[in-house]
C-alpha cells in the first residue's frame, strides 16, 4: 500500500511539473468536424450538433449551456467490442461494461508518415510490422497500437475524408497484421489518426473491414480521430483515453490524452 | 312615388352658433362641444335643464357616442340622437331634430357638431374609416378623400366638358367670401392664376381643392316659434328638406348624388323655384361636388354646370352668393362640423347676423350636404331650404 | 465577388422599410387567400349570380349568401389619378402612385393599381397580387403582352431575379443545381451556391458550381454554426434565399420508420427552414424586395404512408412557413411556397412516373419570383394534390393513405 501510495503521490508531482508532460490527443468537437461517410443505402453517421439553450440572456440570465448531439462515432471517439458484430457476445463489449482498466495502458507509435504520404491508400502489413520490429524492438503487449500517419495535419481540408468518386482513401492495416497484433502481440486495441481504424478502401479487401473486425471480434478497442501523435515517444508513453458511460454504447466520443516523459 | 313630405308646422331654427376654429387642437372634441354650448347660454341664456332634446355629430369623441354627451355635458334630455353622417350630419340634424319639436317628443333640440384636430389625428381617423375604405381603398395609394375625389373629378370633368378653371371659379369666390368672416382660416385672397399653379396633390386634384382640416364646433337650436319668441331669437322656418343614402349604386363612377332621386318633390314641397333661392351653402369638400350639387339641386341642367359657373358670379354679391362664410374650402373642415357650417352660416344670412359680409336682402337659404367616403363616392346626401320669420 | 455588389453609403442610417396598411375584414382575407393561389376570383351570390366587389357579407341585390367564383378579369378603365401626397409611409416613399377605378368585365367596379400605360377607355387585364403587406390588391395592366417589368408600382409587386442576390440553400440536390443554372440563366448578380458536407474534391470543378456569378459555400441546414458562417460569408446584401433542402427517404410510422432517417427529414425540412429563416430573415427584411422561396412537397399537405417520416417533416415545414410568413408580413419580405410531387432525381428512382424534371421546378420558382406568387404547385401531382385538398381535405388525406 505505501509503495502505491508513493507511485500515486510521485505521478501527481510529476504531471504537475516533475517529469510528465501530457499530450492531449484529440481534436476540437465541433459541428464541422468530418464523420466516416457510409454508402448511401446505409444509415449515416450524425455530425456533432450544438445550440445554444442559454447564455447569460433571458433564457438564462447567468448562465451558458448547449445541447449537443451526435453520433457515438463523432470526432476523437472510441470503439468498443459491441460495435462490430463480431464482437456482439464479447464479455462487457459495451462502452459502459468495458473495465475501466483498460482506460490506462501503454502504447507503441508505429510511424507510417513516409509511407502514406507516397501513397494515401497505403496498407499496413504484418511483412512490414515485422520489419518495423526489426529496426525499432518488438511491439510489447497490451500496449496500445498507434499508427502515425500525419493524417490529422489534413483536418479542415478535404483530403481528411479523402472522398472521391471511387470512395474514400487513407491508409489502414490488412487482416494479417491485425491478427498479428491481436494474437501475437496481445495489443489493447489500435489507435489510429484517421476516421476509422480500417483503410479508407478497406471494403473491398478481401476479408474488408479487417481492423473493426478482428480487434472488436477479439474484445479489443479502437481509438480513431486521433491527433499529436507526433509527438509521442516510439515506446514509453502512457494512454489516458475513458469513454462516456454510455448504456449499452458502442463506443463514445472522448478526450484521449498521453503522459509522456517531460 | 313617394308620398307627399308633411310641412314643418310649427318648427323654428334658430341661434347658430361657431366655435371660431383652430388649425390644431390638444383639446378633446368634448371641449369644442362645452365651449359651443356656453357660447350658446351667452348667446340665448339656456341652461342645461332648458334643453330636452340632443342631436349630437362627432367623429372624433370616442369612445363616447351621444350618451356620453349627455352625462359629460349634464344634459338631460327626453329625445337624443347620434348622427355619423359628417357631411351630410347638418341637414340630418335638422330634419330629425324639427319633426321631433312639431311632434311634441321635444320642445327644444340643440343640434350640435364638434370635432378636434390633433396632430395626426386625421391618418388615424382615416385608418379606421369603414370596411370598404380598409379593404379597397387606402391599399391604393393611401391617398384619403384626396385621391376618391380625383378619381370623380377626373370623371366628371371628362364626362361634363368642365375645366379647372372652372373649379378654379368657385374657389376664388369662396377665398374672396373668407375675407369679410374674421373666423376663417384661409383669408388671403386667392386668385385663379394662384389656384392654376398650386402643386398637385392628386391629379387633377390640387392643393387649392381641398379642405384645411381643423378643430371646431358648431350648434343650431330647433323649437317651437313660440319658444324662440319667449327667448327672443330670430327664427327661421323649414321650407323643406330631402335626404338620401347610396344612391346610383349601379353608376360605375359617382358623377350625381342622391339630391337627383329626390330634387322635384323637394321644390314642390317648398313651393318656390332655385330662382328664389338668396344664397346656396353647399358641402364643399373638394369644388366637384359643389358643382354637383348645383346640378342636382336643379341650379343649372345636368352636364351644364361648366357654363353655369362662367355665366355666374358666386361672391357675396354675386348672383348666387356661395358659401358666404368661405365654406370648408377656407373656413376650415372641423369634421362634422363641417357638416354644419352650411346650415348655421344659412340660418346666420337669412337671420341677418353673419359673422363677415352680410347678402343683400337675404331671405330664403339653400342648404345641401353630402357625406361619408364609405368605399368610391360619397353616400349621404341631404338638403333643406330656410325661410327667415319675420 | 463583391467589386460587382451595389454601393451604400457607410455611414447613412439603416433605411427602414415599410409596408401598406395591414387592417382588412375577414372577407378580405378569403380574398387574399385566393390571390395567393394566383386565382382571379370574386364573391358571386348563389342566389341571383351577381358578382360583388369589394368583398362583402351579403349579396347587395337580393341579399342572398355569397360564394367564391373565379371571374374574367378584363376591365375597363373609367378613371385615374397620380397621387401625389399620401399619409401613409409605405406610399411616401413610393410617391408618385397612379391609381385608377376599372369597370370588370365581371360587373362591378374597382379601385386598382394603374399601371403607368393605362388610361381612360383603355382595355385592361386585372391581375389579382398579393401586395407588400401580404394582402390582396387589383392590378391593372394593359391588356395583351407588356413589358411590365418597366412599371415600377409593378415592381413593388413582384420579386425581380436579374441584378439580386440569391442564396440557393441546397446547390447539390437536383432541385438546387437546376435552381442555380435558372438562376444564372434570370441574370442573378450572384448565387450563393449551399453545398452540405462532405466537400468534394470535384466541388472545385463542377460544371455548375463554377458557373459565372456562382460562389459556392459550405452550408449545412442542419447546424446552426454552419449556417451562421455561411451568413457571414455572404456579409453584403441578400435579396433572396431559395430554400431547396430536403430529405427524402421511405419509412413508415409503426412498420420500417427509420428513426435516423426521419429525424434527420424533419432537422432538415422542418428545423432546417427555421435555421435558416432566424439567420437570414434580418439580411432579407433590410432589401426593398426581399424573399424566401421555399421548395416543399405536397406530400405536406395530407402525408404519406410509403414516406411518413419525410411527408410529416414537410407538413412541419408547411407549418413554419404559415408562421415565417406572418412574421415577414411587417418586414415587406415575400414568403413563397413552391410545391412539388415526386421529383424526376436519384430519390425517387423506385416511383413511376409523373415526376417533375428539376428544372421544372426551377423554373416554377422563377416564375413564383417575377409573378409575386405566394403559392405555387408544379406538375400534375402537386396541382391534384392542392385542388383535392382545398376541396376536401379530410377526403384526400383519406384516399392518399388508404
Amino acid at each position: 500500500m505505501t509503495d502505491a501510495r508513493t507511485l500515486i503521490a510521485d505521478l501527481a508531482s510529476a504531471i504537475a511539473g516533475g517529469g510528465i508532460e501530457i499530450v492531449d490527443l484529440t481534436n476540437v468537437l465541433s459541428p464541422d468536424f468530418p464523420v466516416i461517410v457510409l454508402p448511401s443505402e446505409f444509415g449515416q453517421c450524425e455530425p456533432f450538433r450544438m445550440e445554444t439553450v442559454s447564455r447569460y440572456d433571458g433564457n438564462g440570465p447567468a448562465w451558458y449551456w448547449n445541447n449537443i448531439s451526435m453520433n457515438e462515432h463523432t470526432g476523437t471517439h472510441f470503439d468498443a467490442p459491441a460495435h462490430w458484430i463480431t464482437g456482439k457476445d464479447v464479455p462487457n463489449g459495451t462502452v459502459d461494461a468495458v473495465s475501466p482498466q483498460d482506460f490506462f495502458a501503454p502504447a507503441v507509435v508505429v510511424d507510417i508518415c513516409a509511407e502514406a504520404a507516397a501513397d494515401e491508400d497505403f496498407i499496413v502489413t504484418r511483412p512490414f510490422l515485422e520489419a518495423w520490429e526489426q529496426a525499432n524492438g518488438p511491439i510489447p503487449p497490451r500496449h496500445w497500437v498507434l499508427l502515425r500517419s500525419d493524417w490529422s495535419k489534413r483536418v479542415g481540408t478535404l483530403s481528411y475524408l479523402n472522398l472521391r468518386d471511387d470512395g474514400a482513401h487513407s491508409p489502414g492495416p490488412d487482416a494479417d497484421a491485425m491478427r498479428f497484433l491481436v494474437h501475437e502481440r496481445d495489443c489493447v486495441g489500435l489507435g489510429v489518426e484517421t476516421v476509422g481504424t480500417d483503410a479508407g478502401q478497406a471494403s473491398h479487401f478481401d476479408e474488408p473491414l479487417p481492423a473493426h473486425s478482428i480487434l472488436h471480434g477479439n474484445g479489443r478497442f479502437g481509438l480513431q480521430c486521433l491527433t499529436g501523435l507526433d509527438r509521442l515517444p516510439t515506446f514509453g508513453a502512457m494512454i489516458v483515453a475513458m469513454p462516456l458511460k454510455i448504456k449499452g454504447g458502442s463506443g463514445s466520443p472522448l478526450r484521449v490524452a498521453a503522459m509522456i516523459p517531460a | 312615388m313617394s308620398r307627399a313630405q308633411a310641412p314643418y308646422t310649427g318648427v323654428a331654427v334658430c341661434a347658430p352658433i361657431t366655435v371660431p376654429y383652430q388649425r390644431f387642437s390638444a383639446e378633446p372634441a368634448h371641449w369644442w362641444a362645452g365651449r359651443a354650448l356656453r357660447l350658446l347660454h351667452e348667446n340665448t341664456g339656456l341652461r342645461p335643464a332648458d334643453i330636452d332634446g340632443f342631436c349630437f355629430s362627432s367623429f372624433s369623441c370616442g369612445p363616447d357616442t351621444a350618451v356620453g354627451m349627455t352625462q359629460h355635458l349634464g344634459l338631460t334630455p327626453r329625445w337624443l340622437d347620434h348622427i355619423p353622417t359628417g357631411g351630410a350630419s347638418g341637414v340630418m340634424a335638422l330634419r330629425r331634430a324639427a319633426r321631433a319639436v312639431q311632434c311634441g317628443d321635444a320642445e327644444l333640440v340643440v343640434c350640435l357638431a364638434a370635432d378636434t384636430n390633433q396632430i395626426d389625428s386625421f391618418r388615424h381617423s382615416l385608418a379606421g374609416f369603414s370596411r370598404f375604405s380598409q379593404d379597397a381603398v387606402y391599399p391604393y395609394g393611401f391617398g384619403g378623400p384626396n385621391a376618391t375625389f380625383a378619381l370623380i373629378t377626373d370623371a366628371y370633368m371628362r364626362e361634363y366638358g368642365v375645366t379647372r378653371e372652372d373649379f378654379g371659379k368657385l374657389c376664388v369666390a369662396q377665398r374672396a367670401n373668407a375675407g369679410s368672416n374674421p373666423l376663417a382660416l384661409q383669408r388671403k385672397p386667392l386668385s385663379l392664376d394662384a389656384y392654376m399653379a398650386a402643386r398637385p396633390i392628386a391629379d387633377p386634384v390640387h392643393l387649392f381643392d381641398c379642405v384645411m382640416p381643423c378643430a371646431g364646433a358648431e350648434a343650431f337650436i330647433v323649437t317651437t316659434p313660440e319658444r324662440a319668441e319667449e327667448l327672443g331669437l330670430k327664427m327661421a322656418q323649414i321650407l323643406a328638406t330631402i335626404e338620401r343614402h347610396n344612391a346610383f349604386p349601379e353608376d360605375p363612377v359617382q358623377l350625381r348624388g342622391g339630391w337627383a332621386m329626390d330634387i322635384e318633390g323637394f321644390w314642390q314641397t317648398a313651393r318656390i323655384t332655385p330662382a328664389e333661392v338668396d344664397t346656396l351653402q353647399v358641402y364643399d369638400d373638394y369644388p366637384v361636388i359643389v358643382a354637383m350639387q348645383i346640378e342636382d339641386l336643379g341650379f343649372c341642367n345636368k352636364g351644364k354646370v361648366g357654363e353655369f359657373i362662367r355665366a355666374n358670379e358666386f361672391t357675396i354679391d354675386g348672383d348666387l352668393p356661395l358659401n358666404t362664410n368661405g365654406g370648408q374650402l377656407s373656413a376650415g373642415q372641423a369634421g362634422a362640423a363641417g357638416g354644419f357650417q352650411n346650415v348655421t352660416e344659412g340660418l346666420r344670412q337669412i337671420l341677418h347676423a353673419p359673422l363677415g359680409d352680410q347678402v343683400p336682402d337675404a331671405s330664403i337659404a339653400a342648404i345641401s350636404g353630402f357625406g361619408l367616403v364609405n368605399y368610391d363616392r360619397g353616400v349621404c346626401t341631404a338638403a333643406a331650404l330656410l325661410e327667415a320669420l319675420p | 465577388m463583391t467589386a460587382a455588389r451595389e454601393r451604400r453609403d457607410p455611414l447613412a442610417r439603416k433605411k427602414l422599410r415599410h409596408v401598406p396598411s395591414g387592417l382588412r375584414s375577414r372577407a378580405m382575407h378569403a380574398l387574399s387567400a385566393r390571390a395567393a393561389q394566383g386565382l382571379f376570383a370574386l364573391q358571386a351570390c348563389t342566389e341571383c349570380g351577381t358578382a360583388t366587389y369589394p368583398p362583402r357579407d351579403a349579396c347587395p341585390l337580393c341579399w342572398g349568401e355569397l360564394a367564391w367564383t373565379e371571374q374574367p378579369s378584363g376591365a375597363k378603365v373609367l378613371c385615374e389619378t397620380t397621387i401625389r401626397v399620401s399619409t401613409d409611409l409605405y406610399f411616401r416613399e413610393h410617391m408618385p402612385w397612379r391609381m385608377g377605378k376599372v369597370l370588370l368585365d365581371a360587373g362591378p367596379v374597382a379601385l386598382v393599381h394603374l399601371h403607368a400605360a393605362l388610361h381612360p377607355d383603355d382595355r385592361a387585364d386585372v391581375r389579382m397580387m398579393i401586395d407588400r403587406g401580404g394582402n390582396a390588391a387589383l392590378f391593372a395592366v394593359p391588356a395583351g403582352d407588356t413589358d411590365l417589368m418597366s412599371d415600377p408600382q409593378w415592381r413593388e409587386f413582384i420579386v425581380p431575379i436579374e441584378g439580386r442576390i440569391v442564396l440557393v440553400s441546397d446547390a447539390r440536390n437536383a432541385i438546387g443545381r437546376a435552381m442555380v443554372k435558372e438562376l444564372q440563366a434570370r441574370g442573378a448578380e450572384l448565387i450563393v451556391a449551399g453545398l452540405p458536407g462532405p466537400a468534394l474534391a470535384s466541388d472545385a470543378t463542377d460544371a455548375v458550381l463554377t458557373l459565372d456569378r456562382v460562389q459556392a459555400i459550405a452550408l449545412d441546414v442542419t447546424d446552426a454554426t454552419s449556417v451562421a458562417e455561411a451568413a457571414s460569408r455572404i456579409g453584403g446584401p441578400l435579396d433572396i434565399v431559395v430554400n431547396t433542402a430536403r430529405h427524402v427517404r421511405a419509412g413508415g410510422v409503426s412498420a420500417n420508420p427509420g428513426f435516423v432517417e426521419q429525424r434527420r427529414a424533419f432537422e432538415v425540412s422542418a428545423m432546417g427552414l427555421s435555421r435558416l429563416a432566424s439567420t437570414f430573415a434580418p439580411m432579407l427584411a433590410g432589401r426593398p424586395n426581399g424573399a424566401f422561396v421555399d421548395v416543399l412537397s405536397s406530400a405536406a399537405l395530407v402525408g404519406d404512408a410509403a414516406q411518413a417520416g419525410f411527408a410529416a417533416a414537410e407538413a412541419a415545414r408547411h407549418s413554419l412557413l404559415q408562421s415565417l410568413r406572418h412574421e415577414m408580413r411587417g418586414a415587406g419580405v415575400r414568403v413563397m411556397s413552391v410545391f412539388t410531387g415526386p421529383v424526376d432525381d436519384a430519390d425517387h428512382q423506385a416511383l413511376p412516373p409523373p415526376k417533375v424534371a428539376p428544372a421544372r421546378i426551377a423554373a416554377s420558382v422563377a416564375e413564383a419570383l417575377l409573378n409575386g406568387r405566394e403559392q405555387t404547385c408544379v406538375g400534375d401531382v402537386a396541382q391534384d394534390a392542392m385542388e383535392r385538398w382545398l376541396a376536401d381535405p379530410a377526403l384526400l388525406a383519406r384516399e392518399k393513405n388508404l
